[in-house]
């Protein structure tokens, strides 16, 4: 079966564990948001398989872990939202640890069935279903009262901390889900981002860059070693961060981006961006199972001329140093396996080699090199798989065989990569130094495959297959993966976040949105990520991936208010304004996480979101140096794509660099 | 004197006996082959075979000890024996003197020291110059009568006395025949006037005073031994030669040996004096001396023969014979007779300065007038010695015992609560005394004078008003501040913490769900209980619920809270495990209205029980408990009390963990102290926020073994609280008992948050404090709460000169908030009399308070000093205080004489029993928790609980007829009382026993057990029958109605005679030896003549 490159086995060895499922929610809320939070929430156990387990963790000023397997009084174990406690202490306390002790100190009262401790905190969802159900409606916010001019007090870290320590006595290395529900930022204890003075604000790339930012530090160190805890067990955990300001993503990115869960990111939890994200983590397939695997190992074997610098993506690494691991690391390097505690079918690894050219063993001429990759995983329908994918490509002698290498580029996977790389390294160094390192990368690879002579810009020539790179990374710049100007840390760290797991036509949409133009000209087509674009008898319709918005271009939005789509003589123009809307719900229906639909107009203020999107071939700086009436200025002092192009002939063409 | 000092043994009392022993068994022998005296004591003997036993020892020895005297040391035993002896024999309580006359005799010979029967009335003493004596008695008594109380019964006493005291004198030293002679005399003069009278005797009954004087001076036989002379009849023989000896070196002695052994030839002196006299003692009748006196001066008469005491001893030898009894000394059950008969039946009225109150075991009603009613505070002494140097003369504790919120009687009103409004009570702008009374108006009314500091202050226009001509406000009697001495005050937001009015307390029930909790039944017992009791809370006055918001908590080595908000369908439970960092989880829904939350509470204390049915955790915590409940007062703003039921060591990692470390071997060590104090320092931090909460912890423990009550009552005692120990609890013995204490413990009135400060007049000052409660500087006593029942013990020292004119004013101000959450202040005022001369001190002491001082003080001792210094300290303070009114108040010069004063006699009895309580002298089945538990019982005990518990009420039920409804007279605590035809009640506050005799008719044991012999007695048996019968009800009714007057549940444990359980029961009867080492009353009054002795020589 050699047509086949990828082939998944089943494995029937071991035992197969349920699905587990560990609610962790805030109670800090406002009624509204912790009702339509709650009905989420029973919601959701209606979708679980009868036999997952669930567990529920909620927080405030304390936390409080409810024990499920009980009758009559509904028991729950608190702990100070202040103290940060180690696993063994959590343990402890939930009545967890009994090794050798046959006994069961804490409650012997449970069935015998039932050897293990953990039931009472994490119980198949066919057996507590209306308990839970029931105690998720009867949660109360947090009861503590808070005072004027003061933030809830709210534990987060704590809580996380627990939920971790839990699933770690309990089911360790065991596909889980901690699904942490958030509506603020936590405000005292291990990982508190915030104090609780309203008058202080939540930390801005302005503070953190005046290193100003005084829980920052040790609140990402609190929620890495988590994270890492979490991972090595092999349980994923979901950020759900519902709340008009930050809510301390940028601490606890590193919970989701090192165990493959999501973060999501809305602005209320009685939202639809946030009740149908949420849904959609439940969506099945067409067995009728979940699309999300567990504890996943990624081991990678390349023929030996190639050797593994590294991934980038929701893992963390496995350790495994082997013949093929590079010494030279690119994003998470040094080993040849890696672990990804949660999976989806977008779940994508960039994975990065090195071409070893060892002077006793040429690359042999016309060979091939092989690359192996070995997945397994827990599906969601508790099987235990192997999933491998093997690849082979021709290898071609950089010098003599440059067209070959030329024609064989890919584009849009390069640019996607670099701008993996660009992300990964703007996580950890200042944002100019990265723009400088791709700048770099960018001349030196014009200046390798580009057609020019030398010292003449206007001799510069690429090839069809590089001719869209350059613009990628025009649109990469501007991105907000590399530019923190006009987001918030938290907004930041979302992005990054997806662009690290997504595949590559999501990654691309990402790096530059989509612009489709509907008009009574034509058919709806693409158009120019272009400000030239924006015209007032379109009606735009942009995807950045994270956003969907539809522009009415100035006249349409006249004709609209006027209302002439309600016109039977018009329907036409009632057609055309549908048009787009069906299209955006289309993409609605498919992404995940659930975009922010706007739908905005010419003069509009949400209209920004297309305007720091689009090329600014005309700004206010060079308006009427153009002269024409088609397009929208951009108010901006950003170079437009004409500008970066110039530069970029002049760079590669130079003999300086 | 000396010798007995000398004697090493630890039992100072025991040794010396032992010489006696030997002297006047030999004495005593001879008694009983020949004259009254001898019979006597054969009287005593008879009664107790098991001392007989004992004789021969101390016959052995006698021989020894005649040789030396000094030697004392061996002859515990035997004094001891001798001493029951007498006990068994008398039939009567009464009149005890012939007995003491006895041994007198024998004593002199030796040389030893005797107690001539300490009769408190000095008269006693006389005797010694026999008619004269009586004269002198006379006068003394007449003195004595003076002073106070005793006045009518005393007189006739007085005549009783005389005689007795006189023999007393005899015994102790022979040397002193010449001394006694002197002796007579010498307590005239304090007398004053009476001593001169030589002749005159009888006219005095009243003397009560110093009464008993033993004379036995230093010569070479001070012991008492003469006690124990007389047990030992057989050796009498030996002894006396010995004796003889003696004797002949100071004749008076002689005389009396005689009268023991040769009872011959003292007899046949005596006789004459007897007949004489006799007829005079009985008629005066002290309570103890009455007829006894007699055969004292028969005693007299040996000895002094010549000189003084020939009168005396005329008439002893017929008396001897009757008094063999015990009763010569002071009786309590005497005292408390007569203060009943002389003091019940009139109101006492507060208004005259320094009047010394009824006794506590009288019944009286108090009409308060301007001074704080006896049962808010009592003192030592009603008359203070106006300089400090007088006060240390005397020894004697200037102390205040207050019990600020104490219950009154139905008949007495409460304090009236006066409302300033805005502007707060009145007070004096420099030492912010509240005003009183005794508050001065001058210029008009427009200023009043502070009575403590003398500052002048200004009167607020609101509160002006004009004087009468006498310089009292018109409106005084309108005004309970200006008349009386009780009152309360509302407080204003000034006196609130954060100014803030408070809140309702709190109760918070946190109970013990650990395995042996739940096996005992406890859990399931004390839930069905809250469910009914709940509805019990205290409220204020006609309110129709209580303001009282309750929470639950239930724990072993985890803690679990309840929320029992009434919005809920099902109560919810949080555990909270990190007991190394105790908070609290919820706030809404933990403390809520009773009545509101029924149906959660209820339905939570019907789970309870099954929840935990199963558990097995044997481990509990204990700190975290407490810290747990004193963290949700504070995040609900409000003062409260926890209730704890707790089972067992509490060995659960966590702060506050304890060890085992009981240690007996650690008894009599020096490091004895440490099974007192608390493990560990965390208990006390703890208190001390505790205390700053205003939150109160009352701790009802339930152990199988050792839980270290030292340590788990610190926050009780700090708080303000109560401990409840119920060992080995079984549902169905102690269910009642439990249950019981419970309600009243739940249902009783506190008062929360409250600090106490005391101020006095210039000139003293408050220096020591002694209860349960805490205190962060010198002078204000916070109470974290404080409920009818705990007391306060003030100690006060000079820092300056009192005067007699203006005396000396206690204010004792406790702010307050009430169950129903106001704010209030309580002010008890009192003045008291100042004196120059120390007779006027001692004639106003009262005895049972000073005991309560004493006790607190010493059982304090025993957290810093080995139980043994404790028990010499008090010894030695005793002594001192009896020394400084010989000295200075009775007859300077008669050495041989135990002179008591009269309101002071029974303080030799009472210390004695202090001395021998388990605290400071254990017997071997009393655990290291008995006695911490104890001694911080006693430290918050008022008067008359110290006074039962020290001295155990015995009450015989079958001597008086059965249609007699009052309860019967008690009699005294001492085996020798006992007939084995009877049933006796005895109780001391704690402990409630049924004895009953081997030979009780038949009819009896139906009637009361409902079974038709004795053999079918379940002995330990807790529950009577219900029969219906005249006797079975009158027992129940007496049962319930002594129950009813004590804090505490007392259990009933029937105890046959005869049987295993008797000795448990014998260590209530406080006037003999006890097994653990404890002196007999006998022993013990003579070994502290001979300190006496040796304090005046």
């Amino acid at each position: 079966m050699p047509q086949f490159s990828t082939v998944e086995y089943v494995i029937q060895r071991g035992a197969q564990s349920p699905l587990i499922f560990l609610y962790v929610v805030d109670t800090c809320l406002e009624e509204d948001d912790l009702q339509a939070l709650k009905e989420s929430l029973q919601m959701s156990l209606s979708l679980l398989p009868p036999d997952a387990l669930v567990g529920l963790i909620t927080f405030g000023r304390m936390v409080q872990v409810h024990e499920l397997s009980c009758e009559g009084i509904s028991k729950s174990y608190v702990f100070r939202g202040t103290k940060d406690l180690t696993a063994k202490q959590i343990q402890d306390m939930l009545g967890l640890t009994k090794p050798a002790v046959p006994v069961h100190p804490a409650r012997p009262a449970q069935p015998q069935e039932h050897p293990s401790i953990s039931s009472r905190f994490l119980q198949p969802i066919h057996k507590i279903d209306m308990n839970l159900t029931d105690l998720l409606g009867e949660l109360q916010r947090d009861p503590w009262p808070v005072p004027q001019g003061k933030r809830p007090l709210r534990s987060t870290g704590v809580a996380l901390s627990i939920a971790v320590g839990l699933l770690e006595g309990t089911f360790p290395n065991t596909g889980a889900r901690i699904m942490l529900f958030i509506g603020g930022p936590p405000t005292q204890g291990p990982g508190m981002v915030v104090g609780d003075e309203l008058k202080v604000p939540i930390r801005s790339w302005h503070d953190i860059e005046k290193d100003n930012a005084r829980f920052m530090k040790k609140a990402t160190k609190h929620y890495e070693m988590l994270a890492n805890r979490a991972a090595a067990n092999g349980h994923c955990i979901d950020i759900y961060a519902c709340a008009l300001d930050q809510t301390g993503l940028l601490e606890m990115k590193c919970c989701t981006n090192l165990t493959g869960g999501h973060m999501v990111m809305g602005d209320s939890f009685n939202t639809s961006l946030f009740k149908q994200t949420f849904q959609r983590i439940f969506s099945k397939d067409f067995n009728g199972n979940f699309r999300m695997a567990f504890g996943a190992t990624l081991e990678v074997k390349t023929s030996r001329e190639l050797k593994v610098a590294g991934a980038i993506g929701p893992c963390v690494s496995l350790n495994v140093k082997g013949p093929c691991v590079s010494e030279n690391e690119l994003g998470v390097g040094g080993t040849s396996q890696w672990k990804i505690c949660g999976l989806d079918p977008t779940s994508t690894l960039g994975i990065y080699f090195e071409v070893v050219n060892q002077h006793n063993a040429p690359i042999p001429q016309g060979g091939r090199g092989a690359i192996q990759f070995v997945t397994h995983y827990q599906h969601s329908s508790t099987q235990r798989r192997i999933r491998v994918t093997t690849i082979a490509r021709n290898w071609a002698d950089a010098q003599s065989q440059l067209k070959h290498i030329e024609a064989a580029f890919d584009q849009e996977a390069a640019a996607v990569l670099m701008a993996r790389l660009g992300v990964f390294r703007a996580e950890s160094e200042e944002g100019p130094d990265v723009l400088r390192w791709l700048d770099r990368q960018l001349i030196r690879l014009c200046q390798k495959f580009g057609q020019y002579t030398k010292e003449d810009p206007a001799s510069f020539r690429l090839s069809d297959s590089f001719s869209l790179y350059p613009q990628f990374m025009f649109h990469l710049r501007r991105s907000p993966f590399l530019q923190v100007f006009n987001n918030s840390p938290d907004e930041s760290s979302y992005y990054r976040h997806h662009f690290a797991r997504q595949d590559l036509t999501q990654s691309l949409i990402m790096i530059q949105p989509i612009l489709y133009s509907y008009s009574f000209h034509g058919p709806p087509e693409p158009v120019l990520l272009d400000s030239s674009s924006i015209l007032a008898d379109r009606i735009l319709l942009m995807d950045t991936f994270f956003q969907i918005v539809i522009y009415l271009g100035e006249t349409i939005a006249q004709w609209q208010k006027a209302g002439y789509q309600d016109m039977p003589e018009y329907e036409n123009f009632k057609h055309l304004l549908q048009a787009p809307l069906d299209d955006a719900q289309e993409i609605l229906h498919a992404r995940f996480p659930m975009p922010r639909y706007i739908n905005t107009e010419h003069g509009g203020s949400q209209a920004r979101f297309l305007l720091s999107k689009v090329n600014p071939s005309q700004t206010h700086n060079n308006l009427y140096a153009w002269g024409q009436e088609t397009g929208a200025p951009i108010l901006t002092d950003d170079v437009s794509l004409q500008v970066f192009m110039d530069h970029l002939k002049k760079l590669a063409v130079s003999s300086a660099c | 004197m000396n010798v007995n000092q000398s004697a090493p043994p630890v039992p100072p009392f025991g040794q010396p006996q032992p010489v006696y022993l030997g002297h006047h068994q030999s004495s005593y022998g001879g008694q009983p082959g020949s004259t009254t005296a001898p019979t006597s004591y054969g009287a005593y003997n008879g009664p107790v075979p098991g001392y007989q036993q004992t004789p021969p020892p101390g016959v052995s020895r006698a021989p020894p000890s005649s040789g030396a005297p000094p030697a004392s040391t061996a002859q515990g035993p035997c004094g001891q024996t001798a001493y029951g002896q007498f006990g068994q024999g008398d039939v009567q309580n009464g009149p005890s003197s012939t007995v003491q006359m006895q041994r007198l005799p024998g004593y002199q010979p030796f040389g030893s020291a005797i107690l001539a029967p300490v009769v408190s009335q000095p008269a006693v003493l006389q005797p010694y110059g026999p008619p004269p004596t009586s004269a002198q008695v006379t006068a003394q008594l007449a003195g004595m009568q003076i002073s106070g109380t005793v006045a009518p019964a005393s007189p006739p006493s007085g005549l009783g006395y005389g005689p007795p005291t006189s023999l007393a004198s005899a015994s102790g030293s022979f040397p002193n025949s010449g001394l006694y002679g002197s002796y007579p005399q010498g307590q005239a003069p304090p007398l004053g006037q009476a001593q001169g009278h030589p002749g005159t005797q009888p006219p005095q009954r009243s003397v009560p005073l110093q009464a008993s004087s033993f004379t036995p001076p230093a010569s070479g036989g001070p012991r008492m031994p003469s006690m124990t002379g007389p047990l030992l009849p057989g050796q009498s023989f030996g002894g006396l030669p010995v004796s003889q000896p003696n004797h002949v070196s100071s004749p008076a002695p002689q005389a009396l040996p005689p009268g023991t052994q040769m009872t011959g030839p003292p007899g046949p002196p005596l006789p004459p004096m007897h007949s004489s006299q006799q007829p005079g003692y009985q008629l005066q009748q002290n309570g103890s001396f009455g007829p006894t006196r007699g055969p004292q001066s028969n005693y007299g008469s040996p000895y002094p023969g010549a000189a003084a005491f020939g009168s005396q001893p005329g008439p002893p030898q017929p008396l001897p014979a009757k008094r063999l009894d015990p009763d010569a000394i002071p009786s309590p059950i005497q005292v408390i007779e007569d203060d009943r008969n002389n003091r019940g039946s009139e109101p006492f009225v507060t208004g005259v300065r320094g009047q010394v109150p009824p006794l506590v075991t009288t019944n009286f009603l108090v009409k308060d007038q301007g001074n704080a009613s006896p049962r808010y505070i009592r003192c030592t002494s009603y008359n203070i010695p106006c300089t400090s140097d007088m006060a240390k003369q005397a020894q004697v504790p200037l102390a205040a015992v207050i019990k600020p919120l104490a219950r009154l009687p139905p008949e007495e009103a409460s304090p009236y609560v006066v409302d300033h409004g805005e502007s707060g009570p009145l007070r004096c702008n420099r030492c912010k005394a509240y005003m009183c009374p005794f508050m001065q108006f001058v210029e008009g009314g427009r200023r009043f004078q502070c009575c403590f500091c003398s500052c002048i202050n200004d009167v607020p226009p609101q509160y002006f008003q004009h004087l009468d001509h006498t310089g009292k406000r018109v409106d005084a009697c309108d005004r309970p501040e200006l008349s009386l001495g009780s009152y309360e005050f509302l407080a204003t937001v000034d006196y609130c913490k954060n100014n803030k009015f408070p809140s309702p307390p709190a109760f918070i029930f946190m109970i013990d769900v650990s395995y042996n909790a739940i096996r005992s039944g406890l859990v399931r017992l004390l839930c069905e209980e809250l469910k009914s009791l709940l509805d019990f809370l205290p409220r204020e006055g006609g309110a129709e619920e209580s303001a009282i918001r309750v929470g639950f908590v239930t724990y072993n080595k985890v803690l679990h809270f309840y929320n029992v908000k009434s919005s809920l369908a099902q109560p919810q439970m949080m555990v909270v495990s990190d007991v190394g960092d105790m908070f609290v989880p919820l706030l809404d829904g933990f403390l809520v209205n009773v009545n509101e939350s029924q149906a959660v509470i209820t339905s939570l204390l019907d789970q309870i029980p099954e929840m935990f049915a199963d558990t097995r955790e044997t481990e509990t915590v204990f700190a975290p408990v407490i810290q747990a409940g004193m963290e949700a007062l504070k995040a609900a703003e409000c003062a409260g009390k926890l209730f704890l039921f707790h089972t067992s060591l509490p060995i659960a990692e966590a702060p506050g963990k304890l060890k085992n470390r009981d240690d007996r071997k650690l008894i009599n060590t020096d490091k004895e102290k440490t099974l007192f104090q608390p493990q560990t320092g965390a208990y006390q931090t703890l208190a001390k926020e505790c205390v700053a909460q205003g939150c109160c912890v009352d701790l009802f423990l339930f152990p199988n073994q050792y839980v270290d009550v030292a340590t788990l009552s610190v926050v009780p005692q700090l708080t303000g609280g109560s401990v409840y120990k119920y060992a080995c609890f079984q549902v169905e013995n102690d269910q009642e008992r439990f249950l019981s204490d419970l309600r009243r413990d739940v249902q009783k009135v506190v008062g929360f948050d409250a600090v106490m400060r005391v101020r006095t007049s210039t000139g003293i000052r408050a220096v020591d404090f002694f209860g349960a409660f805490y205190m962060n500087n010198t002078t204000d006593v916070e109470l974290a709460g404080l409920d009818g029942d705990k007391t306060v013990t003030v100690e006060f020292k000079h820092d300056d000169r009192l005067n007699e004119e203006n005396g000396a004013l206690l204010q004792c101000a406790l702010l307050y908030t009430s169950c129903a959450g106001q704010r209030r202040l309580r002010i008890h005022n009192l003045a008291l009399n100042c004196c120059t001369q120390l007779a006027d001190l001692y004639r106003n002491c009262e005895t049972d308070t000073l005991i309560n001082y004493m006790a607190k003080f010493a059982y304090r001792g025993v957290l810093s000093s080995p139980v043994k210094t404790v028990r010499d300290t008090l010894i030695t303070q005793c002594a001192q205080i009896l020394a400084c009114y010989r000295k200075n108040c009775a007859s300077p010069s008669s050495a041989g004489q135990l002179i008591l004063p009269e309101c002071m006699k029974l303080l030799p009895v009472y210390l004695n029993c202090v001395l021998k309580s388990d605290v400071l002298q254990p017997g071997a089945e009393v655990t290291t928790d008995d006695r911490a538990y104890v001694r911080q019982l006693v430290t918050s005990m008022d008067v008359a609980e110290t006074n039962v518990f020290f001295y155990p009420r015995l009450l015989p039920l079958t001597k008086s007829p059965i249609e007699n409804t009052t309860e019967p007279p008690a009699v005294r605590a001492s085996e020798e009382r006992l007939s084995n035809g009877d049933i006796y009640l005895l109780e001391n506050g704690l402990n409630l026993f049924l004895w009953v005799g081997a030979s009780v008719q038949q009819g009896v044991v139906q009637s009361l057990f409902g079974v038709s012999s004795f053999s079918q007695i379940t002995s330990g048996l807790s529950v009577l029958p219900v029969l219906d019968n005249l006797l079975s009800k009158k027992v129940q009714g007496l049962i319930d109605s002594l129950r009813a007057q004590r804090s505490r549940y007392m259990k009933l444990i029937v105890v046959k005679q005869e049987d295993k359980l008797e000795t448990l029961f014998k260590h209530f009867l406080v006037e003999d030896k006890s097994l653990s080492g404890g002196a007999s009353y006998v022993d013990f009054l003579c070994h502290m003549h001979k300190e006496i002795r040796q304090l005046l020589s």
